[in-house]
């Protein structure tokens, strides 16, 4: 395992790495070539806008897990929030696309059917509440929908790793946390329209969302996202700061030692892997239609680490490929389709996954990109 | 040896303010308590400019818990720890290192995932805050500086390789390089050849003899002959007392030493 490139650019010895960077370089060409290629096939009709869109949330989620991988993967931090920056994000854009459909009083349809009035008020008398009225503008919405998880993450990773809460701890912490706010998210009294969620949207910036031109624009947004995310992401990795992210990793006594104070990194990358959450919930939420409390549950979260865990902790396209790989997987074994005799249930996925997982966890600990670098060769590092 | 007479009480600001221009470090009437038991009972302990101080003493005699105290670790449950004229008891450990005080522990410490030049890299001195990290490059300068120093102590064909794959001397020599390389005012070395060949040992030794330049050095050391090879003063630590200093020849022959370290 030698002859890799240093983070400085120095390079000694031979340049074993460079034909395996090369290949490596090929594969992510080629996963983007496709994601490229998907909208053309879909205005020429080989291929459904409903396919387009299914892609294109997929590739929402695959931002989720790019911030997940930062966090989990190179900081060795386990969080199971980031279903909740997910979902902080995706409120923040529904709560806006609700507002743009049909109103009642004032009042869009979502919130309507399930407004809570307190004693003594009546049909007619609903009011819009106040933080409905921030998210009107589109342009403000863009700006909170990242900014609101960023801080709400920072502010969890600054508390928690200001007294170094470390660990397993963390992760119980995260997720308690998780489940708190989709119990006040479903709360009908929280005027988040309950357990039902946003729904009824109709147009977003002026278009409407079920045109298929707009679908297919929403894709190309999100495809954009996702390359610009991990474009940012590689920058930190090759960064100094990714080495500390590393070190933290490692030995985080160590580093403490050095003059570092890992808690500002820790919570850095925590509140940044909340703002990538955020962004991809303002994404899904459009080509979803919906955003609901149940994206704060238990198995959403856990989801998240597994679409890491699959592809390759570490590795910043092993998180990509894995949430693509996982939700096509999801998507093609949740439907009904047999093969002669052999007819195959949606119910059979959830034992799919867990299998998939025990696999992963007990042969391939560095996931699909482990497999690749093997075949591939002497890859040490493979972003 | 006038210099080891406490000159108590330690409250005088005036007499504080003496022993910080004798001493680069000087503790005084530090206790460091666990569950009731007392590792460390230092009444006073001072250390030079540019001295080489060899601490060593049996197991469990409180040799690490003085390091972490220093270091910021382990908060005393009494008493005061004074570097270069401030009082940096209560500060944290990160703040502590960037005053000055730099530390290699008694297991090396080295970051698996990270190349052995990428550990060095972490440890340059300069800011290391988050912002800074994220534009931060080394300068030809630097670049120099840690090859120059991986080549001191047969790295420089590792330069490449991750921490992970490399032997225990060559984790020693990593984590005393590194130190070497933050330009640390005081080191504090614990343990530095515990684990190593004798011809790494020499080694060490010479690297550390070299520092004592321009550096002030506290190294923990069981060794024997690796003591020797550093000829300095040491200080012997029992059941977390000062119980003798001075030359190594000298507290050899002192009874209380010879008692402790064999039974009574």
């Amino acid at each position: 395992m030698t002859n890799v490139q240093t983070g400085s650019g120095y390079y000694l010895g031979s340049l074993a790495g460079s034909s395996a960077k090369q290949l490596n370089k090929g594969f992510l060409g080629a996963i983007l070539a496709l994601a490229c290629l998907l909208p053309m096939l879909a205005t020429a009709g080989v291929i459904s806008v409903e396919t387009v869109n299914m892609a294109g949330r997929y590739m929402a989620l695959a931002i989720v897990a790019l911030g997940l991988d930062l966090i989990w993967g190179y900081t060795g931090i386990l969080s199971l929030c980031q279903a909740l920056f997910f979902a902080i994000g995706g409120y923040a854009m529904g709560i806006h696309l609700a507002q743009q459909g049909t109103l009642h009083n004032g009042i869009p349809e979502a919130l309507y059917v399930v407004y809570p009035y307190k004693v003594g008020e009546t049909r007619g008398m609903e009011v819009l509440p106040w933080f409905w009225a921030v998210f009107k503008s589109f342009n403000l919405t863009l700006v909170l929908g990242m900014l609101l998880p960023g801080l709400f993450a920072g502010l969890i990773g600054f508390l928690g790793f200001k007294s170094r809460v470390k660990g397993v701890y963390f992760s119980i912490l995260t997720q308690a946390l998780t489940v708190a706010a989709m119990m006040f998210f479903s709360k009908n009294e929280m005027k988040l329209c309950g357990t039902n969620g946003l729904t009824h949207f109709k147009t977003i910036a002026g278009y409407e969302l079920s045109d298929p031109n707009v679908k297919i624009a929403l894709y190309v947004v999100t495809l954009l996202c996702l390359v610009g995310s991990y474009v940012l992401c590689l920058a930190i990795t090759r960064s100094r700061f990714g080495r500390v992210l590393l070190a933290v990793r490692d030995s985080e006594t160590a580093l403490r030692f050095a003059g570092y104070e890992p808690f500002a990194y820790k919570t850095a990358i925590f509140a940044f892997a909340g703002m990538l959450a955020g962004l991809a919930g303002m994404l899904y939420t459009p080509q979803a239609n919906i955003m609901t409390p149940s994206y704060m549950e238990a198995r959403w979260s856990i989801l998240m680490v597994i679409w890491v865990a699959v592809g390759g902790r570490g590795t910043l396209c092993g998180a990509v490929v894995g949430a693509l790989l996982i939700n096509l997987l999801y998507s093609v074994l949740t439907s009904q389709w047999s093969i002669g005799s052999f007819d195959w249930k949606p119910e059979y996925w959830p034992i799919v996954l867990g299998l998939l997982f025990i696999v992963v966890v007990l042969a391939l600990p560095n996931g699909v990109m482990g497999v690749w670098r093997k075949m591939v060769g002497k890859v040490t590092e493979l972003d | 040896m006038d210099w080891i007479t406490p000159d108590y009480p330690s409250e005088n600001p005036a007499q504080n303010s003496l022993w910080d221009k004798k001493y680069l470090l000087f503790l005084t009437g530090v206790t460091a308590v666990f569950d009731g038991f007392k590792a460390l009972d230092i009444d006073y302990f001072g250390i030079f400019h540019n001295e080489l101080r060899v601490i060593i003493g049996p197991n469990g005699a409180g040799k690490s818990t003085m390091c972490d105290v220093i270091t910021g670790k382990t908060r005393p449950t009494t008493g005061t720890v004074h570097y270069n004229g401030e009082e940096i008891t209560k500060k944290s450990e990160a703040e502590i290192v960037r005053s000055g005080i730099g530390r290699k522990f008694q297991t090396p410490t080295v970051y698996d995932s990270l190349s052995v030049y990428q550990n060095m890299e972490l440890s340059l001195p300069g800011p290391k805050g988050v912002w800074s990290a994220l534009t931060a490059r080394e300068t030809k300068v630097e670049r120099d500086k840690i090859m120059t120093l991986l080549e001191r102590v047969r790295l420089l064909d590792d330069a490449d390789t991750e921490a992970r794959y490399l032997s225990h001397g060559q984790r020693q020599w990593l984590a005393i390089s590194s130190l070497i390389l933050s330009q640390p005012r005081l080191l504090l070395v614990d343990e530095p050849a515990a684990g190593l060949t004798d011809s790494e040992t020499e080694l060490t030794g010479e690297l550390l003899l070299e520092l004592k330049k321009d550096h002030t050095l506290i190294v923990i050391e069981h060794d024997m002959d690796f003591v020797r090879q550093l000829d300095s003063r040491v200080t012997v630590l029992c059941e977390g007392k000062s119980m003798a200093e001075g030359p190594l020849d000298e507290v050899k022959v002192n009874p209380d030493v010879i008692e402790a370290y064999l039974g009574r």
